[in-house]
């Protein structure tokens, strides 16, 4: 589980994070959720420390990320998966050299064993085949895909998502949101997704925490957000007449 | 002042990043490949060809100049083998190199940073500085003094060529370009194109690597990255020149 207490972040005057305490829990996909501007971003970024915090602490399963080395920081960051909004694939490389690249940079595997491992991270993400591909070939699914198994080719503990749904149908939304909770629930790890696709929360919104103006203003599951009567929450998750109608009934 | 003093700042804490160990050797081993046949062979063909006909102009160019009977036409082979040797060859084509490798170099690395590809690296737990940037380095310190080389010899043969147009025997070129050559001039070229070739690869990739933005930014990048470059090729050499050759 990742625990983040009374964290404080400022750019320049500006109070992005104010006082935010949250536990991500192990084995559940863990929902941020928040309008463009809330803070969602900027904490994924402090979490996986490409931002420093101003005050506060970052608790992987105990272990303060701030208090240790950065060789240990290093070390501990090859234990997260990150899964980001534009997938991030290397262009230069193709599927299969792109999802093998943290093997040959940590592992010692012989290259059948990497091929392996590939093949079977390929398979989970119903990609089988497709390793010659290079990242200008894929749709924006398979990217959103191939980024997934290189999140999970180094089996992690924690799986970090940055908008794993911007820019895709609502049908391959849904695809890529069950994928993540069925990895979550198979490896029994640590998964945060930042979003603000309510469909994503409907299906896969297990412990949902709603940031607002950089504070957090709500925390729940899916049922409870249902029945919630936070107006904040609400306008922002029943934004649409969809939606309204959905309350309503 | 301020502004300058950050960049600086910058680029420092930047370079302690690039001057490590690198992660796993095999993959770097790789990289460096990489750059080599980016950095260095891709530029082959524009050096050659740049190198020539300079060369002939040049040639050219000197012959009209001394076209006067009490000079000697063998001063045509040596006029232009010492302007190619001392300043066209380490400079102009450093120059031409900053315009080409520095842009690949800074675009390449911005593009990679808007789309968060370097994100993705540190979150591996990996030095991404020291991943992208130290190849690079080597692979320009490495090869840019071939090219120089390179172009040393092909600007020659265009100034033989060039020296038949107007008339110059090739005995007498070639007189001229062997009379009081100094070995020294081509260490000294060789020693000017290293310290260019560490400033076009670092600064274009402090450039790229810390770009902030979108496809706007990355062009951005780019032209500061070739107009920084530029500018610190001509200062040092002339710093360069007044130290070696002083």
């Amino acid at each position: 589980m990742i625990e983040i207490k009374k964290i404080e972040k400022y750019f320049g005057n500006n109070h992005v994070l104010k006082n935010v305490s949250f536990l991500f829990e192990r084995g559940k996909t863990n929902l941020i959720i928040g309008e463009s501007g809330s803070g969602k971003t900027t904490l994924i970024k402090i979490l996986i420390g490409l931002h420093k915090i101003d005050s506060g602490n970052i608790l992987f399963d105990g272990v303060d990320f701030n208090a240790i080395k950065i060789k240990n920081q290093r070390k501990l960051r090859q234990e997260i998966g990150m899964l980001f909004q534009g997938g991030a694939l290397y262009d230069y490389m193709s599927v299969e050299e792109n999802i093998m690249f943290p093997l040959n940079m940590f592992t010692k595997k012989t290259e059948i064993e990497k091929i392996e491992r590939v093949n079977f991270c390929l398979k989970k993400v119903k990609l089988e085949g497709k390793n010659e591909l290079m990242p200008s070939e894929l749709s924006g699914g398979m990217t959103k895909r191939v980024a997934i198994a290189r999140a999970i080719v180094m089996q992690p503990r924690y799986l970090l998502c940055d908008e794993p749904n911007s820019g895709l149908d609502p049908k391959t939304a849904i695809i890529i949101d069950k994928l993540i909770q069925e990895i979550t629930k198979e490896y029994n790890i640590t998964t945060i997704v930042n979003t603000h696709d309510m469909n994503s929360v409907m299906e896969i919104g297990e412990n949902i925490t709603f940031i607002n103006k950089g504070e957090i203003w709500w925390k729940g599951n899916k049922d409870e957000l249902l029945n919630s009567n936070n107006t904040e929450l609400n306008d922002f998750v029943f934004a649409s007449e969809l939606f309204k109608r959905l309350k309503k009934s | 002042m301020i502004k300058l003093l950050h960049h600086l700042g910058l680029y420092f804490i930047m370079m302690k990043k690039v001057i490590n160990k690198p992660e796993n050797w095999g993959v770097f081993r790789r990289q460096l490949a990489l750059e080599m046949e980016k950095v260095g062979l891709n530029s082959v063909v524009i050096v050659i060809i740049l190198s020539f006909f300079v060369g002939a102009v040049v040639s050219i160019q000197t012959s009209i100049n001394m076209d006067n009977p009490l000079l000697p036409s063998y001063l045509v082979g040596l006029a232009s083998r010492d302007s190619l040797i001392l300043e066209f060859s380490p400079t102009m084509i450093s120059l031409i190199l900053a315009g080409k490798v520095g842009s690949s170099i800074a675009s390449e690395l911005g593009s990679m940073r808007v789309t968060e590809q370097i994100d993705a690296l540190e979150i591996m737990g990996i030095n991404s500085a020291n991943f992208l940037i130290l190849p690079k380095v080597i692979a320009a310190v490495f090869f840019f003094p071939f090219l120089i080389i390179i172009s040393m010899g092909v600007g020659m043969l265009g100034a033989w060529v060039g020296g038949l147009s107007a008339n110059i025997t090739t005995a007498d070129f070639m007189f001229g370009l062997k009379y009081e050559f100094t070995p020294f001039y081509i260490k000294y070229a060789i020693i000017k194109t290293i310290f260019f070739a560490f400033i076009i690869s670092t600064v274009s990739a402090y450039f790229g690597y810390h770009t902030k933005g979108g496809a706007i930014a990355v062009g951005k990048a780019s032209t500061a990255a070739v107009v920084a470059s530029s500018i610190l090729i001509l200062l040092f050499n002339y710093i360069l020149t007044d130290i070696i050759l002083s």
